[in-house]
């Protein structure tokens, strides 16, 4: 596959924070990158870069292997984190206004589909849930039919139901083999969505791949969590082992194994949990911070 | 272009839209008009009020009669003006031996009388006429350009600022817009906005007061075009850096209020400490109340308000070139 975007050394700094501090990856087209991290990370300044809208103190992103000039705005659609449109105007209207910015557009009707705007079409744009409002900006990003789609927590705020029914809009788009770069501290969001992660702190990336090939990496197995106050002080076992949010975690790939020698050290079973590692856990081993703190 | 209109459209709608903004827009100059109308109609001066000039002879003893208030002037024009629009009821210029009424004034034929009734004079008469101005007439000026001076400082400085403020600047910033495109359809709406809110102003009220209007409203029309295009270059200029709303607001306060109270609006500055008239002329507002009188009441051409037209087409140019080197999307 082609990389459709490459961003190499890439630093943001502001007077006191290094906002972002070199950091590199390539997009490859028709996937779902994912930039991932607390907030503070530097996340939205990173794709704010990218997509022309900050200036960058360092570092070269390639557009299909060319330097970006200005019509690149033309193949990008961009949702931010927080914005305001005009008052006063219906959605289509809104709809309507800023695809007459663009040379190249999608057919209004397409976008009220794809987004499923239908009930809400006519409706005051100041007068939408979060859910509801977050899918009309998503028209409004999807307007000049880019080929890059650039999400900045799209779902930060919205209700469990609202944040599936956005990722199913966003499934959808990927069907159409558009690359989307997504950001969120939703690991699950993630999980779900994305073929590549950068998981980011501190304006630098600290890990990057396939989220199923990054867990693979750092766990081989399940984790055992068992609660920390029935955890042995300085127990005579096999495995290693990490205190975390009132749990003792253990890595284990031999899951009978494991258990027998905790029933041996006297640990009851019954506050036992068992899960299979997600990009939460990941994080955590890799920031030794939880994400959402 | 197509660019353009869509972004004109939009702001035109969101201001026809805003029902209760457009109701004040509206309300406070038509309130303002009627209401000073009313309360200035009746002329229950009790004084007459005689104009001035040269060496005053003592033998007159017109000159202390009750009731008359004597006013001293330079000899010239001006006080022939207030004559003309019966703010003065009598004029007397002792060095050329003259006296001067208004032949459409009643009062000015009751100050002849006294006048002639003392045997010592010893003038030539000599006559003018013209309409009393009313108080409203003096106004309306006023009203419209300090409509003018909210409607254009505010409808541009402040929205842009907000818009700053809340991200809709930097949602166009996102697309292939040019910040110039942006910043122009913003002035050619609010000019259109104006330009109608003024006309529809002016027409409506002086459908019921008919306002004094001696010269021509093709003129009015110009000026009051330029004033626009000025008031809107200034609040553009206030928007160009400015972040936040309650900045702006305090910004945009401390130069409203003194163009509001030094530039015209609501009482003449004749006679004001010259300081103040010295600051009222650095105000566009004033240079356009200024104009606009003359035009209606003296029956001025645009020649005759070229001083206005050029200082304020100076300040247009200055406001708007300072304006785009400065300007700001964040
Ligand atoms: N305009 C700015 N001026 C100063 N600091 C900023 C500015 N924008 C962002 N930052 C700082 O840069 C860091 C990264 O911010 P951001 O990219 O918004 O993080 P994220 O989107 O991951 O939450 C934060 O510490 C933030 O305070
Ligand atoms: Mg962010």
């Amino acid at each position: 596959m082609d990389s459709i975007l490459e961003i190499k050394n890439l630093k943001k700094y502001y007077k006191e924070v290094k906002a972002v501090d070199g950091i590199d990856f390539s997009v490859q087209a028709g996937s779902c990158f994912g930039l991932l991290g607390p907030n503070g990370a530097g996340k939205t300044t990173t794709i704010e870069l990218i997509e022309t809208i900050l200036k960058p103190d360092a570092g070269t992103i390639l557009f299909q292997g060319k330097p970006i000039d200005h019509s690149f705005k033309n193949s990008i659609g961009i949702q931010f984190q927080t914005t305001a449109l005009q008052e006063f105007l219906t959605v289509r209207e809104t709809l309507e206004l800023f695809a007459k910015l663009y040379p190249k557009k999608k057919p209004i009707d397409e976008i009220i589909a794809i987004c499923s705007l239908e009930d809400i079409i006519k409706r005051d744009n100041r007068k939408l849930s979060g859910g509801q409002r977050q899918r009309m900006l998503l028209g409004i990003a999807l307007i000049n039919d880019p080929d890059i789609l650039f999400l900045d927590e799209p779902t930060t705020g919205l209700d469990p139901q609202a944040r599936r029914n956005f990722w199913q809009l966003i499934e959808n788009i990927k069907n159409e083999k558009k690359t989307v770069i997504l950001t969120t501290h939703y690991m699950e969001e993630a999980e779900v969505l994305c073929d590549d992660i950068a998981v980011m702190d501190h304006g630098k990336i600290i890990e990057q791949g396939h989220p199923a090939l990054l867990l693979e990496k750092y766990f081989q197995g399940v984790i055992l969590k068992i609660p920390s106050e029935s955890f042995p002080k300085n127990p005579s076992v096999s495995f290693s082992f990490e205190k975390r949010n009132g749990y003792v975690h253990v890595v284990t790939r031999n899951v009978e194994k494991t258990i027998h020698e905790l029933i041996r050290e006297k640990v009851p079973i019954e506050g036992l949990k068992i899960d299979k590692p997600n990009l939460d856990d990941l994080f955590i081993t890799l920031t030794g911070s939880s994400l959402r703190t | 272009m197509r660019r353009f209109l869509a972004i004109f459209n939009a702001r035109n709608l969101e201001f026809f839209r805003d029902r209760g903004n457009f109701f004040w827009n509206m309300f406070l100059p038509i309130f303002l008009i009627f209401g000073f109308a009313f309360a200035f109609s009746g002329n229950n001066d009790a004084q007459y009020k005689i104009g001035l000039s040269g060496q005053t002879p003592d033998t007159l003893e017109f000159l202390g009669f009750k009731y008359l208030q004597f006013i001293p002037y330079k000899a010239g024009d001006a006080a022939l003006d207030k004559l003309r629009h019966h703010q003065l009821d009598m004029y007397i210029d002792f060095d050329a031996g003259n006296y001067y009424v208004n032949t459409d004034s009643p009062k000015g034929y009751i100050v002849e009388r006294l006048l002639l009734s003392d045997r010592g004079q010893s003038l030539h008469r000599q006559s003018v006429s013209g309409q009393s101005i009313r108080y409203v007439d003096w106004f309306v000026p006023g009203v419209i350009g300090m409509n003018i001076m909210f409607g254009c400082i505010i409808g541009v400085g402040f929205v842009i600022i907000r818009y700053r403020k809340n991200g809709v600047l930097k949602r166009f910033k996102a697309t292939p817009i040019h910040p110039a495109e942006f910043i122009s359809a913003q002035m050619f709406s609010r000019f259109f906005i104006m330009a109608l809110m003024c006309t529809v102003l002016f027409a409506g009220t002086n459908f019921f007061l008919h306002f004094m209007m001696n010269g021509s409203y093709l003129d009015l029309a110009f000026i009051a075009a330029l004033a626009i295009l000025c008031h809107i270059s200034l609040g553009l200029l206030f928007s160009t850096r400015i972040k936040s709303q309650e900045l702006a607001g305090g910004v945009m306060n401390m130069f409203i209020w003194p163009m509001m109270f030094l530039s015209g609006i609501f009482f003449s500055l004749e006679g004001t400490p010259p300081v103040l008239q010295t600051i009222s002329r650095f105000f566009p507002i004033t240079h356009f109340i200024e104009a606009a009188r003359k035009i209606m009441l003296d029956g001025a051409t645009l020649a005759g308000v070229m001083d206005n037209i050029l200082i304020m087409a100076g300040m247009t140019l200055l406001f708007l070139i300072t304006a785009t080197l400065i300007f700001k999307w964040e």
